[in-house]
């Protein structure tokens, strides 16, 4: 028995390179030695058993039959059935390995087979040269011209084509009344640029202060919305973490997400764990990455801190009460009513505090024994801002991230002396403006929700089409959780 | 049970890379955390079995347990039976397997074992990061020293 092996490193991520190798029936798109490939009959490339009947440029002829496939592991092994090239009981195994040091992968290749007597160098010689390492070397090729590795769903349509979405349209400055639901176009994804069909669109409140005029981030008439889930359609050049098919997901830092198909930035996209519904990546991707950055960042939340959470029934409140949690600290938390109070002790809330009028200080010194606490996560803004700097403890650390409820806190800096305190101003999408940080950020928060430590609470879901109201519910303070419009 | 995965490449043949690291009383050598080691009870440093005993340069003392040795395969599996480090249950696996494009090494470090829920993350990252990135880097800059 001849046994040949091979392999090589691939600079691509091994999403990327799985997402080629795994169909059956993709070689004759990156092996330079293959002509022509079918699959027999109306199987699918991937169902184990298929068999794929092809041609080699030297004319050769070969088919061979697909015998396992693993996602998971990013195995798959096939044998040669019938070939006028004489090799027999020929088994070969494709194995990947994530290179975690470099985002790279390990690519390796082996077979075994019988050779008519005599003949054995030459044939090991073949595969190992002419099959393989001009497979590594084509795929190489392939991956590198940005040729795109289409599922059969899109490969009937063209990259270069104009689509058309129905997108929520702000016309000028205002109330949830100068929202219109219009057809516009949406052009093919330029360089590192991909275009994405979204099932999922998530609501922030930053979303209302854009609206109102108060964050100057976009000129009307303008697409709202920061975040949003769904499919890959198709990916330009030199994109190389995302392929059309892919479930992606993004919060970023230019509006346009109330829509049913963008092309945005694709360093600003990420590809979303198979453990992880749209849905959930909507609901939680920018809630999650606010609540990652305030928890790890901002601040680095230990065990046995006492930390104070605002609207902690909120789509971030409910995060980071869990997160917090999770990481040991003691978590009390103001809310506007019961129903939310219960709601955020459900969700890792030690200690809510229902504060209509936002007086919680009182509560929140006799649920700390005087002390206070050493963090407070501050989406409310200046209403609450008196109760919160009693609540502090001295050197506590006030962590101002929004202002739902009126214009930010801001400290005078004598009374921050008086106590010693720490003010912190963040903002996230400074905090993914760089993209490795942003998909180590993602990575985090889709392991916590993959490990079901962080569970998505989504309060509410509305049409693209009544994004006013899902405004107004927001505005009303109505709403638990994440609210989410289904495009 | 968490699972911790780290993977290289280290510009050197398989063979030359595997001669460094299948001594397991060699750590001082090339791993950089490590300021000296020796194997308990006078055993070979590659009979499975063996422990061996290090100090950490920022002090601490470790002592690990060698489970299996391969030369066939180029890979050594053991077990921490004392750290500072708050684990248990911990085995580690460093493998290597040959690259034959470019005649180099893809090197492979995991461990298994268990801690508190809230020291996981950390641990992980202490490990996967702290330990096996860091020792991939000493090789790499080992090797392309010669």
């Amino acid at each position: 028995m001849q046994r040949v092996t091979r392999s090589a490193i691939i600079d691509a991520p091994i999403e990327r390179v799985w997402a080629v190798l795994r169909d059956f029936n993709s070689h004759d798109r990156w092996h330079p030695a293959v002509a022509d490939s079918r699959i027999e009959g109306d199987e699918s490339a991937d169902q184990v058993g298929c068999v794929r009947n092809f041609h080699l440029r030297d004319g050769s002829h070969i088919r061979e039959q697909l015998l396992t496939l693993s996602d998971d592991d990013y195995v798959s092994t096939y044998c040669i059935l019938d070939a006028t090239v004489p090799l027999r009981r020929y088994v070969a195994t494709v194995t990947l390995k994530r290179i975690t040091d470099g985002d790279r992968t390990f690519w390796h290749w082996q077979s075994t087979f019988d050779a008519p007597p005599g003949r054995e160098r030459e044939l090991v010689e073949m595969v190992g040269r002419n099959v393989y390492e001009a497979g590594f070397e084509g795929l190489r090729r392939y991956l590198r011209d940005g040729a795109r590795a289409r599922s059969p769903s899109t490969m009937m349509r063209t990259a270069a084509d104009q689509m058309t979405t129905q997108a929520v349209v702000l016309r000028e400055f205002g109330g949830s009344d100068r929202l219109s639901y219009q057809n516009l176009t949406v052009p093919p994804p330029g360089a590192k640029e991909v275009r994405v069909r979204q099932t999922a669109v998530g609501v922030n409140f930053i979303d209302i202060y854009i609206r109102r005029g108060e964050y100057r981030m976009v000129t009307p008439p303008a697409v709202l919305g920061m975040e949003a889930a769904g499919t890959v359609v198709d990916v330009g050049d030199d994109v190389h973490h995302l392929l059309p098919g892919d479930v992606a997901a993004y919060a970023y830092g230019v509006p346009g997400a109330y829509a049913t198909l963008r092309t945005l930035p694709a360093d600003q996209v990420v590809a979303v764990p198979r453990g992880v519904s749209d849905d959930t990546a909507a609901a939680i991707l920018f809630k999650g990455l606010t609540a990652e950055y305030l928890l790890h960042r901002t601040h680095q939340v230990k065990a046995g801190e006492a930390v104070l959470v605002h609207a902690a029934a909120g789509g971030v409140g409910l995060l980071v009460c869990q997160w917090a949690k999770y990481l040991g600290a003691r978590v009390i938390g103001t809310v506007s009513t019961d129903e939310k109070a219960r709601v955020a002790r459900d969700h890792g809330c030690d200690t809510p505090i229902v504060a209509r009028d936002y007086r919680f200080a009182a509560a929140v010194k006799a649920a700390t024994g005087g002390r206070g606490v050493d963090v407070v996560f501050d989406g409310l803004g200046t209403p609450a801002m008196e109760e919160t700097y009693e609540a502090l403890a001295l050197t506590g650390h006030w962590i101002a991230y929004g202002h739902s409820a009126g214009p930010s806190s801001s400290l005078d800096p004598q009374r921050q002396a008086q106590k010693s305190l720490r003010l912190s101003r963040p903002v996230l999408f400074h905090y993914t403006s760089e993209p490795e940080r942003l998909r180590a950020m993602a990575a985090r928060v889709f392991d916590m929700i993959e490990q079901r430590k962080l569970r998505p609470y989504i309060g509410q879901r509305f049409t693209l089409a009544a994004a006013a109201a899902a405004h107004d519910a927001l505005e009303r303070r109505e709403t638990i959780g994440s609210i989410l419009l289904q495009a | 049970m968490i699972r911790v995965y780290t993977s290289s490449v280290i510009d050197a043949a398989a063979e030359a890379v595997w001669a460094l690291i299948r001594d397991f009383n060699g750590l001082p050598k090339w791993h950089p955390g490590i300021a000296e080691s020796r194997i308990e009870g006078n055993w070979p440093s590659d009979r499975v079995g063996c422990i061996r005993n290090f100090r950490l340069k920022d002090g601490g003392t470790i002592r690990e347990q060698l489970l299996a040795l391969s030369d066939f395969d180029l890979q050594c599996v053991y077990s921490i039976l004392e750290s500072p480090m708050g684990v248990e249950n911990y085995v580690a696996t460093l493998k290597l397997t040959p690259v034959t494009d470019g005649n180099r090494t893809f090197a492979e470090w995991s461990a298994e074992f268990d801690a508190p829920p809230s020291r996981e993350r950390r641990l992980a990252e202490d490990i996967g990061q702290g330990v096996f990135q860091a020792g991939f880097n000493s090789l790499k800059t080992y090797f392309g020293q010669r």
